[in-house]
């Protein structure tokens, strides 16, 4: 009796999680993968992808330091270039007709909770 | 305190480098990875030092050219509140009252030598480069406003409203100082500053730029023919813009 109790207890739990599994095939409820959009133009960034994702932010912080102290220019990262081939059309700014950074960099950012905006001071539209 | 961890993107690179070894390897020598050739400019130098001499002996519709050259290329103006909407530069009157002589003559950032908005920053956001010219780096200032108390011209404004539409080569925002720049932007690609090409433009002579450090520098000569004053020079800041007529 005892074990007849435990193997229709353990054939329940099964049933639940078998049922929750394919109740949600789509992580319903969680907060979507961002999706940044692909570049304007050209195919290849930079640096490779993956580095490009965990470190844009130091290559931004270093050059911005040694071109506005130092006076160095023309260097291989730039927010300009960011905005050259990245830079997205949104109903969310000018009404969706220019091109600025700010979603695409908003796609990530929002998901992973970073509040930097660079954009309250640099224009994000393309020129 | 938790250490933060460095990844090891090159091991990352090594471990996918075998599985898309084929892929990537085309021919021995060709790489999929084309970077550009970034020709890189800079740093400044200490062996420059970047000046102006400004000619007040001139018709003063010009001051207003340079202004409006001003505005027009680093996006500032258009406010409706003038006591305190920025102001990069501006036109001043004088008069001497035993002679009545008149004069006009613009007055911006002087670009001291030992600038005391640099002195009483307490981020070190105002800085001098090596060349002279006196920055605000926006991205440290916290809008305190020391500098523009400290600064014996009155050359710097605080951004009291927010900001749009600004230029690629000049960030602006709400809650920081900013001042000219003597067009950094313009002078490390080789160019005059937007209010002396505009003067220039005109015919005029009455605005010149170039390296005081340069003995055969334009300004150089006439910096030594010529009589000049700089403003406040009994404070011994020793700023980078002369004068002719005041």
């Amino acid at each position: 009796m005892r074990s007849a109790i435990k193997f229709l207890s353990l054939a329940i739990l099964g049933l639940a999680i078998l049922g929750g599994g394919l109740a949600s095939p789509v992580n319903a409820g969680e907060v979507p993968l961002p999706n940044p959009a692909k570049a304007f133009k050209g195919e290849q960034c930079v640096e490779p992808v993956d580095v490009m994702r965990r470190d844009h932010m130091t290559f931004l912080k270093h050059q911005r330091d040694e071109t506005l102290r130092e006076g160095v220019r023309g260097n291989k990262y730039s927010l300009n270039e960011c905005i050259a081939c990245h830079a997205v059309k949104s109903p969310d700014v000018a009404g969706g007709k220019v091109r600025t950074l700010k979603p695409f960099c908003a796609e990530c950012h929002a998901y992973a909770a970073v509040s930097i905006d660079c954009f309250q001071c640099h224009t994000g539209a393309a020129q | 305190m938790t250490e933060q961890k460095t990844i090891d993107t090159a091991k990352r690179a090594f471990m996918k480098a075998g599985a898309s070894a084929a892929a990537i390897a085309i021919a021995p020598g060709v790489s999929l990875y084309s970077i550009g050739a970034h020709a890189a400019t800079g740093p400044a130098s200490s062996a420059k030092r970047w000046g102006m001499l400004v000619d007040a002996n001139t018709d003063e519709g010009v001051w207003d050219i340079a202004v409006e050259a001003c505005k027009k290329e680093q996006g500032w103006g258009g406010g409706n509140n003038p006591a305190t909407d920025p102001q990069w530069i501006r036109k001043v009157s004088i008069k001497d009252p035993k002679t009545g002589a008149k004069a006009s003559l613009p007055v911006m950032c002087q670009h001291c030598d030992s600038p005391p908005c640099v002195d009483v920053c307490p981020t070190g956001a105002s800085m001098k480069r090596a060349d002279g010219i006196v920055l605000v780096d926006k991205h440290i200032c916290i809008g305190c406003r020391y500098c523009m108390m400290a600064c014996p011209y009155s050359c710097r404004s605080f951004v009291h409203e927010p900001v749009s539409g600004q230029k690629p080569h000049m960030p602006r925002g709400k809650g920081t100082v900013e001042s000219c720049t003597m067009c950094v932007h313009r002078v490390d690609k080789g160019q005059n500053p937007a209010c002396v090409d505009a003067v220039n433009a005109t015919g005029s002579q009455a605005m010149m730029f170039g390296d005081l450090n340069d003995p055969n520098s334009d300004i150089s000569r006439a910096v030594s023919k010529f009589v000049t004053q700089r403003i406040r020079t009994d404070l011994g800041v020793e700023p980078s813009v002369h004068y002719r007529g005041i």
